[in-house]
């Protein structure tokens, strides 16, 4: 690895100013994705700005009502090992369960996986599925944005020149509200999806109110999908295969050494229509 | 300005200094500049679990990590395993068993799989699996190692 400076602030404050300073700064959570891609000279910063020991990026805090408020640093392990979050959000859990094996699961972050924008991440499309927002501080302030607007490219997010992301807020979840993502890889773990699909459902009245879909590994960045089609259908057999229609009608893939576009679309429609069959399973629960 | 970086910790129960750039890895740190050689390179890119340490007890794989996040924080490593002379449980099992082949996973096996018994004394063989899928070993096909996993975990028990 080329030479970089190395610094650990305390406060959300003290980041922001040194990755102002320093234009080619990065941010360093759990170097799961950073430290790979500046050994292989796919990022070449002159200062690493280690973000763990800055106490509001360490939050994760559930409240009922509010919501979930996620830390942008945040280990996955701490996740999965809270019991009152994975109560109210089982399907994050899992996700930050199928993350990498044990040893990634103790640094890598949510927060990370959001800001690399990889099109495979695997937490992405199941934050936009619940309808998270995300938090950022900069050199001119704080903004708030969709978590469905975040990233840009593979790679590229929307952060401006010394942004930091500060948290990921996740709405509660409504009364009749469940959610799952599924993915496919080869393997049963330590592999990148071929494609995945996270779905989140709300049902009244025995009818779906509203779902929302998105999509990872089939577009450049990870996918949104309109899935407003799907309000107001009976949760059966019928609604499963519309909603893996529109995902495979949505997905833009290519075809590489993980899979053919073609297969990747098989997939889509294949993983959403399980996706939602749990989603309602869940959401029959939280009844 | 290209400055060493002066980073005090505790390795295996005892307090360490080092200096280092901030571009090594903690993996680089241990091996070659405090020459605790057991802990192995395979991958250096987080997928072998090799260079498997735990740091403030959590199990992470040390080329991902740089030598100056060790600052302040609690690092095992292979070396602090056995007690003096005495193997511990799981390093008898692995030879009991021949659990290793070239030896070259082996470390970062033992101390994953240690993580695992010293929080959950009874895991199933397939929380066992889970739990060390990020350990990659060439040789020995897995299942003597997830034995003797649970051949010391009966011994620990006992
Ligand atoms: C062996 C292995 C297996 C993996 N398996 C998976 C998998 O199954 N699924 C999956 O999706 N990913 C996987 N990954 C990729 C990676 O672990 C995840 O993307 C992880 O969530 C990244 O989080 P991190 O905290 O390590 O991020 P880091 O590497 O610390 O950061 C990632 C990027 O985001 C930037 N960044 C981080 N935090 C902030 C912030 N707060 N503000 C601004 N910028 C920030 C960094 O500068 C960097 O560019 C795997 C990686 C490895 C090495
Ligand atoms: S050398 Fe670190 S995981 Fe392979
Ligand atoms: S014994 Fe050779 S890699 Fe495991």
């Amino acid at each position: 690895m080329k030479w970089f400076d190395y610094q650990a602030p305390r406060t959300v404050g003290e980041a922001v100013e040194a990755m102002t300073l320093h234009p080619t700064a990065r941010a360093l959570a759990g170097g799961t994705d950073l430290l790979v891609q500046m050994r292989a000279g796919r990022r070449t910063p002159d200062l690493i700005v280690d973000i763990k020991k800055i106490p509001e990026l360490n939050e994760l805090r559930y409240e009922p009502g509010a919501g979930l408020t996620l830390g942008a640093a945040v280990p996955c392990y701490r996740i999965y090992n809270d019991a009152a979050v994975s109560r109210a959000y089982p399907s994050l859990a899992e996700v930050a369960n199928i993350i990498g094996g044990t040893q990634i699961q103790g640094r890598a972050s949510i927060g990370g996986n959001l800001c690399n924008a990889a099109p495979s991440a695997d937490a992405i499309p199941l934050l936009i599925a619940l309808g998270a927002t995300c938090r950022v501080t900069g050199p001119n302030g704080e903004r708030t944005m969709a978590v469905s607007d975040f990233c840009t490219a593979p790679g590229q997010n929307s952060l401006e020149a010394g942004e930091l992301l500060v948290s990921i807020h996740l709405p509660e979840t409504p009364a009749g509200g469940g959610a799952r993502y599924l993915r496919f890889i080869p393997r049963n773990e330590m592999d990148i999806a071929v494609a995945g699909a996270g779905v989140a459902v709300v049902l009244e009245n025995g009818h779906i109110q509203s779902a929302r879909i998105a999509l990872s590994a089939v577009a450049p960045t990870p996918l949104p999908v309109d899935a407003s089609a799907l309000a107001g259908l009976a949760p059966d057999e019928g609604a499963l295969r519309k909603a893996g229609e529109i995902a495979a009608a949505a997905a833009k893939p290519i075809t590489d050494m993980r899979g053919t576009a073609d297969y990747r679309r098989h997939l889509c429609s294949v993983l959403t229509r399980r996706a939602l069959a749990s989603a309602i399973a869940a959401a029959k629960e939280t009844k | 300005m290209e400055r060493k970086v002066h980073v005090q910790t505790t390795i295996n129960g005892e307090a360490a200094e080092f200096l280092c750039e901030p571009r090594q890895s903690l993996l680089e740190c241990l091996r070659e500049i405090l020459s605790l050689t057991g802990t192995k390179e395979g991958c250096n890119d987080g997928n072998c679990g090799a260079c498997t340490v735990t740091m403030d007890g959590r199990i992470v794989t040390s080329c991902l990590v740089l030598g100056v996040e060790a600052q302040g924080s609690e690092i095992t490593t292979i070396e602090g395993v056995a007690r003096g002379n005495e193997l511990h449980p799981l390093q008898k099992a692995f030879l009991e068993e021949a659990a290793l082949q070239c030896g070259i996973c082996t470390p970062g096996f033992i101390v994953a799989a240690k993580t695992l018994l010293d929080q959950e004394p009874h895991p199933t063989e397939e929380r066992i699996r889970w739990w060390l899928a990020n350990n990659l070993c060439r040789c020995t096909g897995y299942d003597k190692i997830v034995k003797a996993v649970q051949k010391a975990a009966a011994e620990v028990n006992q």
